[in-house]
């Protein structure tokens, strides 16, 4: 290995890359854009979808009306509903998403409650259906209300103490720091955001300085150079990992601006609505991270994007031509993300087992780091896993270049 | 007298033994690309190698330059062998063939500069080598554009200033007139023929049997992988009682039914 020719290849194949359209587009453009696309466009959608779903209201149907109108009086007082004239095609229309909720009660309910009868209301949703489901559970709250309304008025009635019916108050309190909400909610999104830009990053770069070279013919040229091959592929390798490291931190350095201008706009907003659903969707988008968190993602990212890089370029050198080259890249896309989803799902956590699974552990640890927990033990075994591998990508990638099968594939 | 001998013909610069290339082939199975083939050039000496295709050429060449490893047989290049010592042979030959070519994203003057610096040159050494080959091959017009714009006449030269650049001893073409118009082809035969006057060895594999009349102090008929006849034009035309080269050729593997042959394998 000699280190000055690594520099000459790596200078070389940095300069042609840059002059590659498909690299720029790749490792700059892409990555800065698409991140406050994503935000923004998600922030506008949501913030628009809750306004709307709130300026509507639930359009509910209450079938047997006619032996109801006190409720209805009551439901219509309620800002949160918009009781609609009553047709015998209800469930049709729940399914058409015309109606979100329907009440179906006995022709005598009213009547039946008072004399004490039990009576039974239903409410008719159409599960999976999100707004019909949000109306369900905003009736269901409604008649909860508005039974205990009831009750106690009978206590009142009867001269009973209304406590009766409570013998204990309930409450919720969040014990939570802002930091910790923020590495569990986007904790587990954002080192699977930098997997995959990570990869992607490499992708183009491996294939086109290997598959694209044999393609091309160049490879051949350059190997008639004196330069032993190892240079050549630590050459190549650090362009491909250059190229993976300025994807990641340009998505990052795009992210990082995207939220801090759109934080404060999403903040205004949230405020000028004043409702606590926007609220709590503008604090969706801007969680408090915990910055030594971020340091090291980055840390425990650099070793898997060492392996990225000299996988795929072990993979495509192996292709004859760019497009056999994409054809294997593609799949592996999948490959890496399955790991890196299987980390989001809640129940699977962080164990021995867990930290030798390359992607999954980086997965995993890097939702802990984010919301200030160091593992330190897990994060050694993680980061020293992650390097093995690495180094077993680029000794099969060396490995790859000295087999003339390979390099001269007919 | 001794002395006199020893100059007019020196030690020979490429020595290959017995070389053998056999290739897997899913479908076709084991292909003995190069057979059995022995042959020493000296400096001062164009070798051609003469054959149709898929004759071998380009595999014999690969083995010679270490591209590819011999399956048998051993090659020594300037002192060198091919396979225990392939960087120090690299360094002493220039390697041209229709599959080595050019960054199209970089500029004549870039390209050769790469190379230059791969061969461990200075800048200096890089700046005023370009300056020379510039000349010699007439190409100070299209120097700092980019390959992928030229014409094939302008990468062919742009090539062989980028085989030349290190000045090696050892100077193997491959076909290196493959689709180039008269004028051109004939400004590269002129350059190869002024390598020799500097004392270089050169090997010349072509198809094109005027060039190979015109050119090579030996020819080589290679067929099938096989090297079937070696000698001068003189030598040749009395082995084979011929004057033309192209019946020589026809003669020497076995007639035309042998070449169709070959072809169809
Ligand atoms: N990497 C390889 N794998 C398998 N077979 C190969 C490989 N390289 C060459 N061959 C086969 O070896 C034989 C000799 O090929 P070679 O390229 O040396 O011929 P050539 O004389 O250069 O022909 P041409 O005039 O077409 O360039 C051919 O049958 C070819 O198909
Ligand atoms: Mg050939």
């Amino acid at each position: 290995m000699n280190w000055q020719a690594i520099l000459i290849v790596y200078l070389k194949e940095l300069k042609d890359q840059l002059r590659d359209r498909r690299t720029i587009i790749s490792t700059i453009v892409l990555p800065t854009v698409i991140m406050p696309v994503m935000m923004f466009g998600f922030g506008v959608v949501m913030t628009k979808i809750i306004k709307k779903a709130q300026d509507e209201g639930t359009n509910v149907m209450i079938v047997g009306s006619a032996g109801a109108p006190e409720l209805i009086k009551a439901l219509k007082a309620d800002p949160k509903f918009r009781v609609v004239a009553e047709t015998g095609d209800y469930q049709q229309r729940i399914a058409d998403k015309k109606l979100r909720v329907a009440l179906e009660l006995p022709a005598d309910f009213e009547a039946q409650v008072r004399v004490g009868q039990p009576a039974t209301a239903a409410v008719l949703y159409y599960e999976g259906e999100i707004k019909s489901g949000i109306g369900a559970r905003e009736l269901e709250g409604f008649m909860q209300k508005y039974r205990t309304a009831l009750v106690e008025g009978r206590l009142k009635e009867r001269g009973l103490p209304l406590e009766l019916t409570k013998p204990f108050e309930l409450k919720r309190r969040n014990v939570a720091p802002p930091e910790k909400v923020g590495g569990a909610t986007i904790g587990g999104f954002i080192p699977y955001i930098i997997i995959i830009l990570c990869f992607s990053g490499a992708m183009y770069p491996a294939m086109d300085l290997t598959a694209g070279e044999k393609e091309r013919g160049t490879m051949e040229t350059l190997m008639c150079s004196p330069t032993s091959r190892i240079n050549i592929v630590f050459g190549k390798f650090l362009t491909v990992l250059t190229a993976s490291v300025a994807t990641m931190v340009f998505a990052m350095i795009s992210m990082a601006g995207t939220a801090l201008i759109g934080g404060s706009l999403f903040a205004g907003k949230a405020a000028a609505m004043q409702s606590a659903a926007a609220k709590s969707a503008s604090a969706g988008f801007m969680p408090t991270i915990d910055p030594a968190g971020m340091l090291g993602v980055f840390a425990l990212v650099a070793p898997v994007a060492v392996f990225f890089a000299a996988l795929l370029l072990t993979v495509s050198l192996f292709a004859k031509s760019y497009k056999e080259a994409q054809s294997y890249a593609g799949p592996l896309i999948i490959v890496v993300i399955i790991p890196a989803v299987f980390g989001l799902l809640p129940g699977i956590e962080l164990s021995a087992k867990t930290a030798l699974i390359p992607i999954l552990n980086l997965s995993l640890v890097c939702k802990e780091m984010l919301s200030g927990t160091w593992n330190w033990p897990f994060i050694g075994l993680i980061f020293g896993s992650s390097c093995l591998y690495a180094a077993i990508g680029l000794a099969v990638c060396v490995k790859m270049f000295n087999r003339e099968d390979v390099m001269f594939r007919a | 007298m001794y002395l006199v001998y020893f100059v007019v013909t020196p030690n020979p610069m490429i020595e290959a033994h017995n070389l053998t290339k056999t290739f897997k082939d899913k479908k076709r199975g084991v292909i003995t690309a190069v057979d059995n083939v022995s042959f020493t050039c000296r400096p001062g000496q164009i070798y051609g190698l003469l054959g149709a295709n898929g004759a071998g050429k380009t595999t014999t060449l690969r083995l010679l330059a270490t591209l590819l490893q011999p399956t048998t047989g051993t090659c020594v290049i300037a002192g060198h062998d091919t396979v225990r010592a392939s960087e120090q042979v690299r360094a002493q030959v220039g390697f041209l063939a229709a599959s080595t070519a050019l960054y199209g994203r970089l500029t004549a003057r870039e390209m050769i500069t790469y190379f230059g610096e791969l061969n461990g040159m200075g800048d200096d050494a890089i700046h005023a080598r370009i300056k020379q080959l510039a000349g010699e091959l007439d190409m100070h017009e299209f120097l700092d554009r980019r390959c992928d714009k030229f014409s094939t006449g302008m990468k062919q030269k742009t090539s062989i200033a980028r085989t030349l650049v290190h000045d090696p001893a050892v100077m193997i073409f491959d076909e290196p007139t493959l689709g180039l118009d008269v004028m051109t082809a004939r400004a590269i035969v002129k350059f190869v023929r002024r390598c020799r006057e500097r004392g270089k060895t050169v090997i010349y594999s072509t198809h094109v049997m005027s060039e190979v009349e015109k050119l090579c102090d030996i020819i080589g008929i290679i067929h099938d992988g096989r090297l079937v006849t070696e000698g001068t034009l003189p030598q040749l035309r009395e082995r084979y009682a011929e004057p033309d080269m192209e019946e020589i050729f026809v003669k020497a593997v076995g007639g035309e039914a042998a070449i169709a042959a070959a072809l169809n394998r």
